[in-house]
C-alpha cells in the first residue's frame, strides 16, 4: 500500500529524513519508534503533504502511485489520514462545521454523494458514543480549549468518520489517561480491516499492547535503521535507542 | 474670514447656501464656521492621516434629491424608516407598525420648525469632536429620522434606519439621523448603509444616539455599496448617560471609500459601549474605521473588538483612541484590532492610543495583522478541505468572531450569509 524509497526531505536548509526506505502492507500495522528529533513527525508530514515539507529525493507511491506532487486535500481524498501529534485549534470553526466540510469534500473528490444533514448526524452520534467524545465538545469550535487527551480523541474521531486507507497516528497515546488510550486503542482497532494500512508512531510499548503491530521499525536521524515484529518493541525498551545512535557514529 | 478655493469646497458653500434657507440657521451656521475654517481635511489632521478624504471629495456632485418609485429589498424582519436619496420617505417606511410609545419625524421638520430643544439634540455638541466632516454634515444636512423611545418602553422587533443612495446620477447627499432613548428603555435598531447604483456618490451621513440613565441599545450597522466611485463618510455620536449601555456590531462591506467614525461619551457613572465589528475589502476599496472613546465618568466599560480581512490591494484603516478624564477612576477599557490580509498588495494601518488622565483605571488595546495561519490552513486540507474551502472556513470564523456577543440570531446568521457571499465572490 505505502511504498517509500530513498527519501530525503530538507525543512529549510536541513535536511532531516536521509534516504528513508520504508514499505507498508495493506492490512498491515506498522510501528515506528525513534529517539526525539529523528524526523518521525516530519516524515508524516510529507506523506501527507505540508507545505515546506518537500522531497529533494526518492518517491513516496500510495498504492502504486506517486503522491508527492498532489496537495494536501487531494491525498486526503486518496485515503491518507495524519492524526497529529499536535492537533490544531480554530477557534473561528465550529467543529460540526468542519466535520462535515471534511467528510463531504472528500466524498465529492472521489465522486460519492454528499451526505445528507441527518445520515451525516448519525455517523457523528454513533462514533463519538463510541470513543467518548461528549456533545458538549462537538459544539465548540474546533479543539479550542480541548485538553490535550481530548484533542487526541477528536483526531481518533476523524480518523472513525473519514475512513482512511492509510492511517498515520503520530504520537496519539501522549496525553491520553490509561482508560482514553484504552477507547482510542479500541477505535483503532475497531477499523482494522484487510484493505487498511496504519503507521503508528509511538514512544511506549503500552499502545503496542492494546494495538499489535504486525511490524516495528527503529527510526534513527532520518532513516529506518532496523526492521522487525513486534518483539523489536520489546528489545528497544530495555536497551534504548544507543546502538542506533552509535551505529550512525561508526 | 478664509478663502475658500478649492472646487470642492466652493461647491460645499453654494450647497450651504441653499441648505440655510431650510431652516435652523443657526446650527448651520456654527457647523459652516467651524467646516470653513479648515476646509476639507489632509493628510497632515492626524485623525485622517491615512484616508486622503480631500483627494476623494475633490469633485462633490450637485446634491442629492429624492426620487419616486424606487424598490429597495428588504433584507431584515424589521420596522423600517428608509432615508432615499438624502430624503426621509414615510411612504417606504412602515410608520404604522411602530409600536405604543415610540415616536418618529423627519428631521427635515424638526429643523424647519426650529424648537432649540430639538436643535440642541441635533448638533449634539457635548460630544466633543471637532471633525471636520462632521462639521459639514451639521451645515448641510437634508433629512434624516429622528427615532424617539419612551422611558421605560422596550421594544421588541428591530427597527431599521436604511440610508440608501439609488440615483444613476452623480451626486452627493448630507443626512443626520437621530436615536433618542428614554430613562431605562430598550431597543435594536439595526443602521443600513446601502448604494443601489454604481454612479459617483458622496454619502456624508450621521447617527446620534443619545442613551439617558439605564437606557439600553443595541445597533447593527450595515453598510455596502456598488461602486469603486462610492465615497462614504458615516459618523456615530453617542452620548451615554448614567448606567446607558450601547452595544454595537457592525458589518461593512468595502466598496469605493468609506470612513465609519464613532465618537462616544460616557457621560454617566457606569456606563457601558461595546463597538465590535467586521470589515471585508477587496479590489481597491479603501475602509477606515476611527473611533474614540471618552470615559468621562467614573466605573465605565468600554470594549472594542474588531476584524478586518483585506484582499487584493485594499486598504484598511483602524484607529482607535481611549480618553479617559481625569475623576473617570475604575474605568476599565479593552479596545482589539485584528486583521488578515489575503492579498500581498492589501495594506493594513493600526493606530491604537490611549490617553489615560485617571490613575486608578485598566485600559488595554492590542492590534494585529498577518497571514491566514499556515497551521491552521493544513490542518484543514490534510482533511480534504480544497485550500479555496479551507481558507473560507477560517476567514468566515475569523470575521464571526467579532460578533461573539450578538444576541440576535437573525443578525448572527445574516452576517454569515453575507460573510460566506463575499468569501465566494473572491477572484484570485
Ligand atoms: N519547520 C521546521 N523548521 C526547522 N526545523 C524543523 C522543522 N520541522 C522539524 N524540524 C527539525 O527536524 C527534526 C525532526 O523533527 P520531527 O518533529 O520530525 O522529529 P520527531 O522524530 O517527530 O520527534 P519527537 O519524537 O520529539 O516528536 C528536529 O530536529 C526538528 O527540530
Ligand atoms: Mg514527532
Amino acid at each position: 500500500m505505502l511504498e517509500i524509497k530513498d527519501l530525503h526531505v530538507s525543512v529549510g536548509e536541513r535536511e532531516i529524513l536521509k534516504g528513508l526506505t520504508l514499505s507498508v502492507k495493506a492490512g498491515e500495522v506498522a510501528a515506528i519508534m525513534g529517539p526525539n528529533g529523528t524526523g518521525k513527525s516530519t516524515l508524516s508530514y510529507v506523506i501527507s503533504g505540508r507545505e515546506g515539507y518537500e522531497a529533494t529525493q526518492g518517491e513516496v507511491r500510495l498504492n502504486g502511485e506517486n503522491i508527492l506532487d498532489l496537495d494536501p486535500a487531494e491525498r486526503a481524498a486518496k485515503g491518507i489520514f495524519l492524526a497529529f501529534q499536535y492537533p490544531v485549534e480554530i477557534p473561528g470553526v465550529a467543529t460540526m462545521t468542519f466535520l462535515k466540510a471534511a467528510m463531504n469534500a472528500q466524498r465529492r473528490a472521489r465522486g460519492e454523494e454528499e451526505l445528507a444533514t441527518p445520515d451525516f448526524m448519525k455517523r457523528v452520534k454513533d462514533a463519538s458514543a463510541q470513543l467518548g467524545v461528549s456533545q458538549e465538545m462537538l459544539r465548540r469550535p474546533l479543539n479550542a480549549g480541548f485538553s490535550g487527551g481530548e484533542k487526541k480523541r477528536m483526531e481518533i474521531l476523524q480518523m472513525a468518520l473519514l475512513q482512511p486507507r492509510l492511517a498515520i497516528l503520530d504520537e496519539t497515546d501522549s496525553g491520553l489517561d490509561i482508560d482514553a488510550l484504552r477507547v482510542v486503542a479500541d477505535g483503532v482497532n475497531a477499523l482494522r480491516a484487510p484493505e487498511r494500512a496504519f503507521v503508528v508512531i509511538t514512544h511506549y510499548q503500552r499502545l503496542l499492547e492494546y494495538i499489535r503491530p504486525d511490524t516495528v521499525h527503529v527510526m534513527a536521524q532520518g532513516r529506518i535503521m532496523r526492521s522487525g515484529g513486534p518483539e523489536l518493541a520489546l528489545e528497544l525498551e530495555e536497551r534504548g535507542y544507543q546502538d542506533y545512535i552509535a551505529q550512525e557514529a561508526a | 474670514m478664509v478663502k475658500l478655493a478649492s472646487e470642492a469646497e466652493a461647491a460645499f458653500s453654494s450647497f450651504y447656501e441653499e441648505m440655510k434657507t431650510k431652516g435652523a440657521t443657526g446650527l448651520r451656521s456654527a457647523a459652516w464656521d467651524a467646516f470653513s475654517s479648515k476646509g476639507l481635511p489632509n493628510r497632515r489632521v492626524e485623525s485622517w492621516h491615512y484616508t486622503d478624504i480631500k483627494a476623494a471629495m475633490s469633485k462633490p456632485a450637485p446634491l442629492a434629491i429624492g426620487r419616486a418609485g424606487v424598490e429597495t429589498a428588504r433584507t431584515h424582519d424589521s420596522i423600517r424608516l428608509v432615508v432615499l436619496d438624502g430624503i426621509f420617505r414615510p411612504d417606504l417606511s412602515n410608520l404604522s407598525a411602530l409600536p405604543e410609545g415610540v415616536k418618529v419625524q423627519s428631521v427635515r421638520d424638526a429643523l424647519a420648525q426650529g424648537t432649540p430643544g430639538v436643535m440642541a439634540l441635533i448638533a449634539s455638541a457635548d460630544v466633543q469632536t471637532d471633525d471636520a466632516l462632521l462639521s459639514l454634515n451639521a451645515a448641510l444636512m437634508q433629512d434624516g429620522v429622528i427615532l424617539r423611545v419612551g422611558g421605560g418602553v422596550t421594544v421588541e422587533q428591530p427597527i431599521e434606519l436604511a440610508s440608501i443612495t439609488s440615483s444613476d446620477e452623480a451626486q452627493s447627499s448630507f443626512t443626520r439621523s437621530l436615536v433618542i432613548m428614554g430613562k431605562d428603555a430598550r431597543a435594536t435598531v439595526i443602521e443600513t448603509a446601502g448604494a443601489l447604483s454604481a454612479a459617483s456618490i458622496q454619502d456624508n451621513q450621521a447617527l446620534i444616539v443619545r442613551l439617558a440613565q439605564g437606557a439600553s441599545l443595541n445597533l447593527f450597522s450595515h453598510a455596502t455599496g456598488q461602486s469603486e466611485a462610492l465615497v462614504r463618510v458615516m459618523s456615530l455620536v453617542a452620548h451615554l448617560d448614567e448606567r446607558a449601555t450601547l452595544s454595537a456590531y457592525s458589518l461593512i462591506e468595502g466598496a469605493g471609500l468609506l470612513r465609519r467614525q464613532i465618537f462616544a461619551r460616557l457621560d454617566g457613572e457606569r456606563a457601558r459601549v461595546a463597538f465590535n465589528g467586521a470589515t471585508l475589502a477587496r479590489g481597491r476599496s479603501h475602509a477606515d474605521t476611527t473611533l474614540i472613546v471618552d470615559h468621562a465618568k467614573p466605573n465605565g466599560e468600554s470594549r472594542e473588538r474588531f476584524r478586518n480581512i483585506l484582499d487584493d490591494t485594499s486598504v484598511g484603516v483602524f484607529q482607535g483612541k481611549i480618553i479617559v478624564r481625569p475623576g473617570a477612576q475604575k474605568t476599565d477599557g479593552v479596545m482589539q484590532s485584528k486583521t488578515v490580509l489575503i492579498s500581498d498588495s492589501a495594506t493594513m494601518n493600526n493606530k491604537p492610543e490611549l490617553e489615560i488622565f485617571a490613575d486608578d483605571v485598566q485600559c488595554g488595546h492590542g492590534a494585529t495583522c498577518g497571514r491566514l495561519d499556515k497551521d491552521q490552513l493544513f490542518y484543514l486540507t490534510a482533511r480534504g478541505i480544497p485550500r479555496k474551502e479551507a481558507e473560507s472556513l477560517l476567514i468566515e470564523g475569523f470575521a464571526i468572531e467579532a460578533f461573539d456577543g450578538l444576541e440576535n440570531e437573525a443578525l448572527r446568521n445574516f452576517v454569515s450569509e453575507r460573510v460566506t457571499k463575499w468569501m465566494s465572490g473572491r477572484t484570485a
